[in-house]
């Protein structure tokens, strides 16, 4: 666990001086320029932190999906506990991913919100995570909560590919890959206008902030462990 | 007993149940002229466009829907009928029997909803009937599909009527939208062709939901 901790650390602490540090160029002549790119220019810098963030929150949820299904297989409330705690984290990274997103929406579109279709597929994993809290706190009993709360998520879970898939391709949006836009995933990567050093420190920030997602995991999964402890005792006592 | 006997005779209880007190369909009823009223007084006699009659077409199908679509296992459990539905039914046979009685109950709904907003606006002429009768029928399976298992949650967990809405409402928006686009379309007067995108989303919406749901009902239904 010391590897993934330090390597949070370090990678994050990279990524934040680096891509906030490194100068923009229009003819980049060294590795440490990265090129304009037009339209976006010192907003391209965002990327780093706006697209990682929301890759965690889709890989929270998948993970909070697994451990949802592995409880409902096995009965042991160990996956209930993981399946939680990988949800919280989800709603957390979600939080970052909509105001980073918003922040660059109101920079480059011109308002924080715009009902694009990403947009409204974030939105809507929000409410999801806000609906599957709010059905936890509804149910008092621990077996009944996991196992409602599981089937919860999968459900929830089943729509999740309409939005990725269908519903981009559907709408008229304004993120890279819409509809009328033929460049598939993104100008961003599929027409070079990322340079080499960008896609590296891309990757590096998207392995930074899974190691980050990994670390908080542990630290919560031990915290929780500790207050069922400590609730176990006092009610012994 | 087969199993398609049993599914229809758990579908058959619910109906004689319903018909007896008529409770789903009276509420439903009043729900619908009383959303329509209010729309009509924040109207104050202004015609909508076709977006906003499609648009709220849909949001009074939803939240009627979401006053008395649960009532299908809330009912059994408020009843204490719901232990001995487990005894002599698997819960398969259950899940589709309730299924069954929540898309008639929806369709009867959507039908209603219809009859009303023809009456009601007269912006809402539906050119492209094909289309309309289309995205009803498979707006009504999605919605009574997805509705069913949130219904089945929610009848377990302690806080009844305000979590439905919530927890169905991400649930359902991917239908929502869906349906509200085809239904713009039909008001139009689109051809037929320019729909079926829309359909095609619609049935793999209802295959998935039901799907998952019967093979998760399972785990909700046992306690």
């Amino acid at each position: 666990m010391n590897i993934v901790k330090y390597g949070a650390i370090v990678l994050l602490t990279l990524v934040i001086l680096a891509g906030i540090g490194i100068p923009l160029s229009p003819a980049p002549q060294s590795w440490l320029e990265f090129p304009v790119i037009p339209g976006l220019e010192e907003k391209a810098r965002n990327i780093f932190f706006h697209v990682p963030t929301a890759w965690t929150t889709v890989l929270a949820f998948i993970v909070s999906m697994y451990f949802g299904f592995r409880y409902l297989k096995t009965r042991n409330l160990e996956y209930d506990l993981k399946s939680v705690t990988s949800a919280g984290l989800g709603l957390l990274f979600c939080i970052l991913a909509t105001v980073t997103g918003a922040v660059w929406a109101k920079f480059n579109w011109g308002s924080f919100w715009n009902w694009d279709p990403r947009q409204t597929s974030i939105f809507i994993l929000l409410l999801i995570y806000g609906a599957y809290f709010a059905l936890r706190s509804a149910i008092e009993v621990s077996e009944k909560r996991a196992s409602l709360s599981a089937v919860y998520a999968i459900v929830a879970g089943l729509t999740v590919p309409f939005f990725i898939f269908i519903m981009p391709r559907m709408m008229s949006g304004l993120h890279p890959g819409a509809q009328g836009d033929a460049s598939g995933s993104g100008p961003l990567f599929e027409s070079g206008m990322m340079a080499g050093n960008m896609r590296i420190l891309f990757y590096t920030s998207l392995l930074g902030f899974n190691l980050l997602y990994v670390w908080l995991m542990d630290l919560r999964l031990r915290v929780a462990r500790i207050d069922t402890e400590i609730m176990d005792q006092r009610s012994e006592d | 007993m087969n199993l398609l006997a049993r599914t229809s005779a758990v579908f058959v209880k619910d109906l004689l149940s319903e018909i007896r007190t008529r409770y789903a369909l009276n509420a439903l009823l009043m729900f619908v002229i009383t959303a329509v009223a209010v729309i009509l007084f924040a109207l104050r006699g202004d015609t909508p466009g076709t977006i906003v009659l499609a648009g709220m077409f849909w949001v009074v199908v939803f939240f009627t829907g979401m006053s008395g679509l649960s009532r299908i296992f809330v009912s059994e459990e408020e009843r204490g009928t719901a232990l001995t539905l487990q005894l002599v039914a698997p819960p398969g046979v259950v899940y589709f029997g309730k299924l069954a009685f929540n898309v008639l109950l929806t369709l009867v709904l959507v039908a209603g909803v219809t009859v009303v907003y023809l009456v009601a606006f007269p912006g809402f002429i539906i050119q492209t009937p094909s289309i309309f009768f289309v995205t009803l029928l498979l707006g009504s399976l999605g919605l009574a599909s997805a509705a069913t298992i949130i219904a089945a949650i929610v009848a377990k967990a302690g806080s009844r009527g305000t979590l439905y809405p919530v927890l169905s409402f991400p649930v359902v928006v991917v239908l929502l939208m869906t349906v509200m686009n085809a239904t713009i379309k039909s008001l139009d007067g689109e051809p037929f062709s320019t729909a079926v995108v829309d359909f095609v989303v619609l049935i793999s919406y209802v295959m998935v939901m039901t799907a998952g749901s019967f093979l998760l009902f399972e785990f909700v239904w046992k306690d």
